[in-house]
């Protein structure tokens, strides 16, 4: 169990980095929930944990944030993915499905292939 | 790139202490609202969907954390929180503070103090361009005993032609006398192959230097001067290049002065403090080439050709000595076994002082090691009294990496404020150490506080908290919680092993201490030794005073040139000098007839009707002096008669010999009578007509070396290497301050061209030799008694430490009916058993210290019982003593005060 959270927490930066990607500018609550969508359960319990992995994007410049209003008209702040941030989306998504193919193929492995 | 941004960001926000903590809540705020409302819509009750939307969050202080640290740099904000809790603490308990700090500011001085003159000496290239190339030539005759005898120019010119180096330059130092100015002044001069400076790879501050090709034989009448010279007696005229200076009755022309703070890189102080160089071609009368055997280079240096190892060098010199032998068969005959050594000149310059300094640099490390031993040992006594804190701190969650790395923040930030204040005390005090220093202590003006001594202050200290923070702070790390924070309010903590840990400390420190003890032991003793010994010759009521007799080049100009015309100078001062205030005796010498205070530097001795080994007769020392010398320096007359008034020019030549001579060379028969040569080719048969005792007037180390005296009446050129300085010894109830001018002018009345200098006193001659033993002597003591005193300090406080530990015990003890001389004997056992577990471990490390300093022992051996014995006792005594006090507390403690404390 604790295993997986680690390289969720790993993987946290990416999925964020690819739902600003997808929905443009977003605050905070919209990134979580977003991502609770698609993943399901994995953000269920500590949403918390998104605003420091924000906050280090942010200091590595990948992505940028600025207060705003949002639609029901509540002060929020929204964070909008940098161009460098876009050209780290590009290579961590091309490094993640190298990885993903090797372990899939690994995983495709009978005993007899090897022989 | 992007780990460098953050890296950035953060230490900004760290710098500017920014904190988005206002950002964070107000996004949390928002994002808990949002789900609130979610959950709201989703039907729950108000409550209940703010209490799912926290839920759903996580933990809130967790996250924060987080964000904080992601924020900042938790490292840094950490370790400058732990400075600012250790300073807090110090301020609060001053006098830990102080003691510690000052412990590990003598330490870390002394040690840095040592250090930057193995630094400046020994680490430190030569100040020459590409020093590793540079040698110092030596020749042996290991065959016939003779080391270092001199080489002959056409072997320079071998050396010069055998493609190995690229510059050859022979020296020759000596004086000369300047006049023309004030006072003639003796001036230190060198006669050195055109190439010397060339091959230092120095240029002139002004002017030129010598054309290394230029192989004009015999002298040049140009020389360079030095720096220091230009400066003080030429008050730095700028037009000094080719001005006129009277060296010796010849005119030489100055051609250039030497850059400042250039020093030959001789072996004595006098070659070092050289300010006069001239050009020597070693060859004195062109139409009669000289020849192999005479051997007038006493030394040479060289650079051997850039790429070429010292090795390889070495090698190619061997093979060519050997062609040599096969070449000249008559020259170097195969017994005397002629071998050319290079000797790196940093090491011919340092070599002798490198084992003194390294045993400095190790005893100063032992104290520096003992006094973190005791501040280990401070450290550990306060974290028994802080436990409770840190067990409390401990059970409210701060983790136990996290408590080590405080505890070891704390010793760093004692040891590197001890540090500083060691290197602003070393500062302060560094005019008054060089003082203390030895003049003989070679490349003495090159030692400073540079940077690497700063770094090895700052490595010293870090090095030092480390080893005195990690046992306290692995303690610490240890602890074990239940039973600290149950021990209501006694405020000690794992007692058995802290107290096991203390015990070791304190074995080491004594084991270390007691190492230090015997090696500043065996110096004492080797030093009294020598102190004490016999020197067979009365140095008390007896000053010195030496003149300088020119040597022109130009043999119409010298007045002294023959025997006659010496003595009758030599006749002139002695009864000038006889009526100076105050003195009784007097009696003129050579250079080499001054007690230990001469280069040594024997020369050739043959003996009639004894054949020659090899080539090389035997070589000894020799010097010439008037009748009185003996009489006046108090060496007794054995056999025969001593010099006399009617022993002059005229007369046949005579000898006086010391004991050790005629056993040397005449063990069975008599030497009176006897004609020996002494002294260049061409020396006079002289008669040997009496045989004096033994005195240490060449070494203070050494009983008997072979010495022949000649009459100074009688000298004549052959016999004294040209050496034509003079010794005048007075004795009487002389007025040491006085003197020097009083014998100018007497010897001013006999020739006013004359310099006079050195004056000094005898018996400081005789204490001046040993300078560099009482130095090493007096600093290993002054480190082994610190080195005591820390230990004594420390078994102090470990058995005061366990006689308060043991308090309640004790109490019961006496309860129970055991007495109080029971008590006192307990502990003082305890005291005790420590320092016999100590001083076995550190025997046997002085043991081995002692067998790697034995070249620096006199007359003592390195086991000797005595001292081992002795200091073995002394330490007991000092643990005893220290343990004495403590264990009279204990004795006192009353029972049923110490039953109720608990």
């Amino acid at each position: 169990m604790k295993q997986k959270t680690d390289v969720l927490q790993g993987t946290l930066g990416l999925m964020v980095l690819k739902t600003l990607d997808v929905l443009g500018t977003l605050h905070g609550y919209g990134i979580a929930r977003r991502i609770e969508q698609i993943s399901g359960d994995i953000l269920a319990v500590n949403q918390g944990t998104l605003y420091p992995v924000l906050l280090k994007l942010e200091q590595e410049g990948a992505i940028s944030s600025e207060w705003g209003a949002s639609e029901n008209n509540r002060r929020a702040r929204f964070y909008r993915l940098t161009r460098s941030g876009r050209k780290l989306l590009d290579s961590e998504t091309r490094d993640w499905e190298q990885t993903a193919a090797i372990i899939a193929r690994f995983f495709a492995v009978k005993a007899e292939d090897l022989t | 790139m992007r780990l460098l941004r953050r890296f950035l960001a953060r230490l900004k926000n760290f710098a500017t202490g920014r904190r988005d903590d206002q950002r964070l809540r107000e996004e949390m705020e928002e994002h808990l609202a949002w789900q609130t409302e979610e959950n709201l819509r989703a039907g729950m009750g108000p409550a209940e969907a703010r209490r799912q939307a926290v839920l759903k969050f996580g933990a809130v202080q967790a996250v924060r954390e987080k964000y904080h640290a992601e924020g900042g740099l938790p490292l840094m904000e950490n370790l400058l929180q732990d400075a600012r809790y250790t300073l807090r603490m110090l301020v609060r308990s001053p006098g830990f503070a102080s003691i510690a700090i000052l412990t590990m500011a003598l330490g870390i001085g002394a040690t840095t103090a040592i250090f930057s003159v193995v630094d400046a000496t020994l680490l430190h290239p030569l100040s020459y361009p590409e020093p590793n190339e540079l040698v110092r030539i030596e020749v042996d005759q290991p065959g016939v005993g003779a080391r270092n005898v001199s080489m002959s120019q056409p072997e320079w010119k071998d050396l010069e032609r055998s493609g190995i180096f690229e510059f050859v330059a022979p020296i020759v130092s000596g004086s000369t006398n300047l006049t023309g100015t004030a006072q003639p002044v003796r001036i230190a001069y060198e006669g050195v192959g055109p190439s010397y400076l060339a091959l230092l790879g120095v240029k002139p501050e002004l002017g030129r230097w010598f054309d290394p090709h230029d192989q004009t034989p015999g002298f040049t009448l140009e020389v360079v001067i030095s720096d220091g010279l230009w400066k003080r007696v030429f008050g730095a005229d700028p037009r000094i290049l080719g001005k006129n200076l009277r060296l010796d009755n010849d005119l030489f022309h100055v051609i250039g002065v030497m850059p400042p703070g250039f020093h030959d890189p001789g072996r004595t102080a006098e070659e070092r403090n050289t300010e006069i160089w001239a050009a020597v071609g070693f060859v004195r009368d062109p139409a009669q080439p000289p020849s192999r055997g005479t051997r007038g280079i006493p030394q040479a240096i060289a650079r051997v050709k850039p790429g070429l190892s010292i090795a390889v060098a070495q090698s190619q010199m061997d093979a060519l000595a050997a062609s040599l032998q096969k070449q000249f068969p008559a020259d170097y005959p195969a017994v005397s076994g002629w071998k050319v050594r290079l000797v790196p000149l940093k090491e011919s310059l340092v070599g002798n002082v490198r084992q003194p300094l390294m045993l400095l640099l190790g005893a100063v490390g032992l104290v520096l090691l003992i006094g973190c031993v005791n501040v280990a040992n401070l450290l550990l006594a306060r974290a028994s009294a802080r436990g409770r804190e840190i067990a409390v701190r401990q059970a409210l969650g701060a983790a136990k990496s996290r408590l080590v790395r405080q505890l070891l923040t704390e010793s760093l930030l004692l040891s590197l404020l001890g540090g500083l204040a060691g290197i602003a005390i070393l500062l302060a005090t560094k005019g008054l150490l060089l003082g203390v220093a030895p003049d003989s202590l070679p490349r003495l003006s090159e030692i400073s506080i540079n940077w690497s001594v700063l770094l090895f202050a700052l490595i010293a200290s870090v090095a030092a908290g480390v080893i005195f923070g990690l046992a306290p702070a692995m303690q610490a790390g240890r602890l074990d919680l239940t039973n600290v924070l149950k021990a209501e309010g006694r405020g000690t903590t794992g007692s058995g092993k802290q107290a096991r840990t203390r015990r070791i400390l304190v074995v080491t420190e004594f084991a270390l201490s007691l190492v230090l003890m015997i090696a500043a032991g065996l110096l004492l003793r080797s030093f009294c030794d020598l102190f004490n010994v016999q020197l067979g010759f009365d140095p008390q009521n007896t000053m010195t005073v030496r003149t300088w007799l020119p040597n022109p080049n130009d043999s119409k100009t010298d007045i002294y040139g023959s025997a006659a015309q010496e003595a009758q100078f030599v006749r002139e001062i002695l009864l000038q000098n006889k009526t100076l205030p105050g003195v009784n005796e007097v009696a003129v010498g050579t250079r080499e007839s001054i007690p230990l205070n001469h280069n040594r530097w024997p020369v050739p001795l043959i003996l009639e009707g004894r054949e020659i080994r090899g080539n090389q007769p035997p070589l000894v020392e020799a010097s010439s002096a008037t009748p009185e010398y003996f009489h006046l320096l108090g060496i007794p007359l054995l056999r025969g008669r001593l010099f006399s008034d009617q022993d002059n020019e005229n007369a046949p030549l005579v000898a006086v010999i010391n004991q050790a001579f005629a056993r040397t060379y005449w063990p069975d028969g008599d030497p009176l009578g006897k004609r020996v040569k002494s002294g260049r080719r061409g020396a006079s048969w002289t008669t040997v007509v009496g045989v004096i005792a033994d005195a240490r007037t060449e070494s203070i180390e050494e009983n008997s070396v072979p010495k022949i005296y000649k009459c100074l009446f009688q000298q004549s050129d052959q016999d004294t290497n040209s050496h034509k300085e003079l010794v005048i010894f007075l004795r009487g109830r002389l007025d040491p301050a006085r003197i020097p001018d009083e014998a100018r002018v007497a010897v001013q009345s006999v020739n006013p061209e004359l310099p006079v200098f050195g004056a000094v006193a005898l018996t400081d001659v005789v204490s001046g030799s040993l300078s560099q033993r009482r130095f090493s002597m007096e600093m290993v003591l002054l480190f082994a008694l610190t080195a005591l005193l820390l230990a004594g300090l420390g078994i102090y406080g470990t058995i005061s430490y366990l006689v308060s530990e043991r308090t309640h015990e004790i109490g019961i003890r006496l309860a129970l009916g055991a007495t109080r001389g029971t008590i006192l004997q307990m502990i003082l056992r305890q005291g005790l058993e420590l320092a016999i577990a100590g001083a076995a471990v550190g025997l046997v490390g002085a043991l081995i210290v002692s067998h790697l300093m034995i070249a620096l022992l006199y007359g003592v051996s390195p086991t000797d019982p005595l001292t081992f014995i002795g200091v073995t006792l002394v330490l007991a005594a000092v643990a005893l003593a220290a343990s004495y006090i403590p264990a009279l507390r204990a004795m006192r403690v009353d029972p049923l005060v110490a039953l109720r404390y608990e």
